[in-house]
């Protein structure tokens, strides 16, 4: 729709504002964006499950611990180096949403949720119960990386751009994925099971990739929330976690990249505010928002973008045919 | 032995507080095919109204009864107000916004009542009789009875009045039913009212088994969806059959297998689903699915 040169001095002009944002604030607000960014990979994994694949998840939270543990523990008890613990917690989610993908998706929408919701309510559960590995409700505490002296960033600096190279990365990673074949596939079984089957997608093959693929986006984006805060424990994780990312994809977009950034924004910001009105404000506002933008704007934030975008676009067509009819209307061929 | 027993007749009791829940979700996934997630929570939100009412110095029956009437036409506003516009419309949508209303109305009681626990008050008397010589507490065996009245009385409305006809009618083929003169509209809003009315009473009972807090329905509503899974999301019958199987194996499993204890309950319903959705996806008593492309 826009030409790919405005595309790209866009895409160039929001990456370097994300590198700035850790020298224009101070240490608190950096570790907010941090957070963002967290959340950020989290959502977009959601995403690529709810909105690309059109299957529902309730659980993502249950994943987002699962790397979050992992990341820990490795860290913690392995003496793993920070780098490594994030592929790693990307692995153990992957597989883990593979094996429950496999039964889980032979279960069409309702009952998916109805699983995955089921998910989310008993994982902080099974960590209280594990607590000889996982100290149970007290929590682990986990080394923060910490930024070499030779760059000469302060700490939450270094923290915000680490975060923030993983997250480019999975960001890319995702813009890949939905641009090439198998998000054609993801896509199509979204719309048309059916069709897509005759077509050659194999249905259950796709869905468990896109499953464990959506897992390891939150698992990942646990084990950087580990290194964001430094600790872990089960409270962090209950159904309000689940849902969070549930809005934010809503509030962000179904089905788009970039709405995963605006969704992220929401979830870190709206509750801090809010909780300043009353501690159950936050609740009022995601739900109120799930129902208003369902309701309104069903394609999030990023949409009404696009939206917006495309009725400029539009505007700019129409004078163009305009004054091409005008050529054409002595054969009165304008098609 | 008596123990055994014990915990059997306990078990048949929360498992009729679990059933009027799923019973709720089947009267409304029948009439609309929506799985209302907000099931529970306009539960929770309807005992925080009774309670208030007792707490204002309201008899007990009457709070209860008023709790009863008032949810059932909060039922059917939030029929008529919000779900009318989405109905028919994509299953993940309609789980975004029932969600969404879990996820309002949990915010909202938390706002107006706070976080804090509540001691809520029972309707039976704290007390035991013997029964062919085992100690049942009065407060079970009150559950399960007035778990049989309701059922009772909704088998009497389906099967033998005529707005149990329409609101069949309407639910199985809306188009037919309305060119024969049957109030669509409003008879999804009676089913939405009935399930807000019985989720209602099934807070009321389960209220003064646990604490009345903003939480009060979270574990109970994954129960009652076990049970409605097990039963079949579209059979009544299922609904109660689901919830006591339900109630009985979780309270069996919490006391005999160790492993499990008070923590992980919550895995027994969730096996449950996972199990009965892989091997008998309509469940025990429900309707197979047929789908067309």
């Amino acid at each position: 729709m826009t030409s790919p040169r405005v595309r790209i001095s866009v895409i160039c002009a929001l990456a370097a504002l994300a590198v700035a944002i850790p020298f224009l604030f101070g240490p608190y607000r950096v570790g907010q964006f941090t957070l963002v960014l967290v959340y950020a990979v989290a959502v977009l994994g959601l995403n690529l499950l709810v909105g690309y694949n059109g299957q529902i998840s309730l659980g993502h939270g249950a994943f987002f611990a699962l790397g979050a543990y992992s990341a820990a523990l490795l860290i913690e008890k392995a003496n793993v180096p920070h780098l490594l613990a994030v592929p790693a917690a990307g692995a153990v989610c992957f597989v883990a949403g593979y094996l429950f993908g496999i039964p889980a998706l032979r279960l069409r929408g309702l009952y998916l949720a109805l699983v995955t919701l089921g998910l989310a309510i008993a994982f902080p559960q099974l960590i209280k119960r594990f607590d000889g590995l996982t100290d149970g409700t007290q929590g682990l505490t986990v080394a923060q990386p910490v930024a070499p002296s030779w760059l000469g960033l302060a700490d939450d600096q270094f923290l915000y751009l680490l975060v923030l190279a993983f997250a480019a990365l999975m960001f890319l990673g995702a813009w890949n994925l939905v641009r090439g074949q198998l998000g054609r596939a993801i896509t199509a079984v979204r719309d048309a099971e059916i069709p897509a089957a005759t077509l050659g997608v194999d249905l259950g093959a796709t869905k468990t990739r896109v499953f464990a693929v959506s897992a390891a986006y939150a698992g990942v984006g646990g084990a950087l929330y580990v290194f964001a805060i430094g600790f872990v424990a089960p409270e962090a994780f209950t159904l309000t976690l689940s849902f969070a990312f549930l809005a934010a994809i809503v509030v962000g977009g179904l089905a788009t990249i970039s709405g995963a950034v605006f969704g992220a924004l929401f979830i870190e910001f709206v509750p801090v505010y809010a909780s300043d009105v009353n501690d159950a404000l936050t609740g009022v506002i995601y739900g109120g928002v799930l129902i208003a933008f369902m309701w309104l704007l069903p394609e999030g934030a990023a949409g009404l973008l696009h939206r917006v975008r495309g009725l400029m676009a539009r505007h700019r067509d129409r004078r163009e045919w305009a004054s091409e009819e005008k050529d054409l209307t002595p054969e009165g061929g304008a098609a | 032995m008596e123990r055994f027993v014990q915990v059997l007749v306990d078990g048949i009791a929360t498992g009729s507080i679990y059933a009027a829940v799923a019973l709720a979700l089947v009267l409304i996934f029948r009439s609309t095919g929506i799985v209302n997630f907000a099931q529970g929570e306009m539960a929770m939100f309807s005992t925080f109204v009774a309670w208030g009412l007792y707490e204002a110095g309201v008899p007990l029956g009457f709070a209860v009864l008023s709790t009863l009437v008032l949810s059932f036409l909060a039922g059917m506003a939030i029929e008529r107000t919000l779900i009318r516009h989405f109905e028919g419309g994509e299953v993940l949508t309609l789980v975004i916004v029932t969600l969404g209303l879990f996820i309002l109305l949990n915010g909202l009681a938390g706002w107006i009542w706070g976080f804090e626990n509540r001691a809520f008050p029972s309707l039976f008397p704290d007390d035991a009789v013997d029964v062919v010589g085992v100690r049942l507490s009065v407060e079970s065996l009150g559950i399960v009875a007035v778990l049989l009245g309701v059922v009772g009385l909704l088998f009497l409305l389906f099967q033998r009045t005529k707005i149990g006809l329409a609101m069949r009618a309407a639910a199985l083929n809306p188009e037919s039913s309305a060119l024969v003169g049957v109030r669509v509209g409003t008879m999804l809003m009676l089913g939405w009212g009935l399930a807000a009315a019985l989720g209602a009473l099934a807070g009321v009972l389960v209220a003064p088994r646990l604490f009345l807090d903003v939480n009060l329905m979270g574990s109970v509503l994954i129960y009652a969806f076990a049970a409605a899974a097990l039963g079949g999301f579209d059979s009544a019958l299922g609904a109660v059959v689901g919830g006591w199987v339900i109630g009985v194996s979780e309270n069996l499993a919490g006391t005999y297998v160790d492993f499990i204890g008070a923590d992980l309950k919550i895995l027994v319903p969730l096996g449950i689903i996972f199990v009965v959705l892989l091997v008998r996806p309509a469940g025990l008593f429900g309707t197979r699915e047929v789908a067309r492309a």
